[in-house]
């Protein structure tokens, strides 16, 4: 009652223009650093080389003497994009069709009207509600185990019997990001020009490629890790190398195709299985890779 | 002109809520298509002909009262801009606009929703100076731009398209909509309005209002006046957020 009392004699409090700011805001940071993020482990595409140079270069090795890089650097990324997550997740559930009666009402509307832009907005619920839960527990993994290396991914993929969370994660985050990026944009008027339902169009047309181009990159990323991942099973937990041999490593794989560097690899397996048939050594796996 | 003579199949939405017992139901009249027939034309049509007791509204039959707003397949929509040879099928289905309070059949009560709008938003010139207006002399000279500017935005002729077309509006009945927003947009582009924003903010600057909008953009695709509804919108929401 005070509360009220307080607040009918004084101005309209700022707090929602603030929260809805702060909504778009952590959107806006969100989605793009998804789209970073895709391009980034996108580089298993090209081999798991160029991947762990990526990775390491995350870990900021380039500024270590031993080359090692600082996973803590990784951590804090994870820790602050975790953040922007939960407050974002906060503010945006506050707009979430929450009763059985606005869930049904909205319903009844989509099927009424068949409006891209109202369906637009349900799949971003949609998408929105699944992450809260598949968003969490890649977050805290990563959170974690902030060492990026591509068998560890690959590993966590098909080993940890991860790669469905991921599945649902990618087609989640890639449809939530781009459809809440074109949204921002009409949302605040942005890059409206001079006609501003002409450059709706171009918006949408390449908010699609944008959602189409993302997913495309996700979906072979997550093959790639998955063949790592099925021909990794019998050594879970062994890392690709050791920071000594990226330099040579990352020059070796732009040398050699992928497909050859596949090849490579296996035949090191079997060589290596004649002689030792426990695990092998990451050194080792460097060794031939250096020679090959 | 064999296009021209094809038989149209309404399916109207009946319902009287005055008479006791009364159910909501869908009843399909047919109707021999006519050159150049609007829906407008059609209902007409049924009314002479068929049934007398079929209830919408209409006035101008030109696009200008906006009392002919309802759902043609499922677009909320103007019925006398809508021409009936536009339905290759010629299936033709007609509900009243969701979102307001029903009369019967197709009429719906948009003015108790407007006028209420228009206290809301406080739909007037507001000035503290007015009582000391200087009769003798002449009106100070608006710029023709700015003019332009609020002329293009009072097109609205609140037909509640916009209303119906909102899932934000239709699923939080407190929820300004876009036509509330439009009339606001054009009185604060109106330099004889002294109102400052933060005067605005105390109309808009809630859940309620502009920060409520979710950018679902039905108001801008199904406004038969196409009026700039996402670009006031937005305007109105960089404006507000900046509010101090």
């Amino acid at each position: 009652m005070d509360d009220y009392i307080i607040e009918s004699n004084q101005k309209k409090s700022r707090m929602p223009a603030r929260l809805d700011f702060a909504q778009s805001g952590t959107g806006l940071i969100l989605g793009l650093f998804m789209w970073v993020h895709m391009l980034l482990v996108g580089s298993i595409i090209f081999g798991k080389g160029s991947f762990n140079f990526v990775a390491k270069t995350m870990e900021l090795a380039f500024l270590s003497d031993t080359g090692h890089g600082f996973p803590i650097a990784v951590f804090f990324a994870v820790f602050i994009v975790f953040t922007l997550f939960i407050i974002h997740a906060l503010l945006g559930v506050r707009k979430f069709p929450i009763s059985w009666k606005q869930h049904r009402i909205l319903r009844d509307q989509m099927q009424m009207m068949n409006h891209s832009d109202t369906t637009l907005w349900y799949i971003q619920v949609v998408t929105g509600f699944l992450m809260f839960f598949a968003g969490s527990v890649h977050l805290y993994i990563m959170l974690t185990h902030p060492d990026i290396d591509p068998f560890i991914s690959a590993d966590r993929i098909i080993s940890g019997n991860m790669w469905p969370l991921y599945l649902i994660l990618l087609i989640c985050v890639e449809l939530h990001g781009t459809i809440g990026l074109y949204r921002l944009c009409m949302k605040w008027g942005w890059f409206a020009g001079k006609d501003a339902k002409k450059s709706r169009q171009t918006m949408k047309k390449m908010k699609n490629r944008a959602t189409i181009f993302f997913l495309t990159i996700g979906i072979l990323a997550l093959l790639v890790f998955i063949v790592i991942g099925i021909k990794h099973r019998d050594r879970v937990g062994e890392k690709y190398n050791n920071h000594a041999a990226v330099v040579e490593q990352v020059q070796a794989d732009e040398a050699i195709p992928v497909k050859e560097e596949i090849q490579a690899l296996e035949e090191g397996q079997e060589k290596e299985a004649a002689h030792e048939p426990e695990a092998i050594q990451p050194s080792d796996v460097t060794k031939q890779y250096g020679v090959t | 002109m064999s296009d021209q003579e094809r038989i149209l199949k309404f399916q109207i939405f009946r319902y009287n809520p005055q008479k006791k017992g009364d159910k909501p139901r869908m009843v399909t009249y047919e109707v021999k298509e006519a050159v150049g027939m609007t829906i407008f034309i059609a209902l007409n049509d049924i009314r002479e002909q068929q049934d007398p007791s079929l209830q919408f509204d209409f006035v101008c039959r030109a696009g200008i009262c906006g009392s002919c707003a309802m759902v043609v397949n499922g677009s909320p929509t103007l019925a006398c801009r809508t021409m009936t040879s536009t339905f290759k099928d010629g299936l033709i289905k007609l509900l009243p606009l969701p979102g307001f309070e029903l009369i019967g059949d197709l009429s719906v009560n948009t003015g108790k929703f407007m006028r209420a709008m228009s206290e809301r938003v406080e739909s007037w010139i507001h000035d503290r100076n007015a009582d000391k207006v200087n009769f003798e002399k002449l009106e100070e000279r608006m710029d023709p731009d700015v003019a332009d500017e609020i002329y293009e935005l009072e097109r609205c002729v609140e037909c509640g398209c916009c209303v119906s077309a909102c899932a934000t509006k239709r699923m939080r009945p407190d929820f300004l909509s876009a036509v509330g927003f439009m009339r606001l947009a054009r009185f604060s582009l109106d330099p004889r309005d002294k109102r400052s924003d933060e005067d605005f903010y105390e109309i808009m600057g809630d859940d309620d209002g502009v920060f409520g909008c979710m950018t679902l953009l039905g108001c801008e695709d199904y406004c038969p006046k196409d009026l700039p509804h996402q670009t006031q919108i937005a305007y109105l929401r960089r404006k507000m957020v900046l509010v101090k």
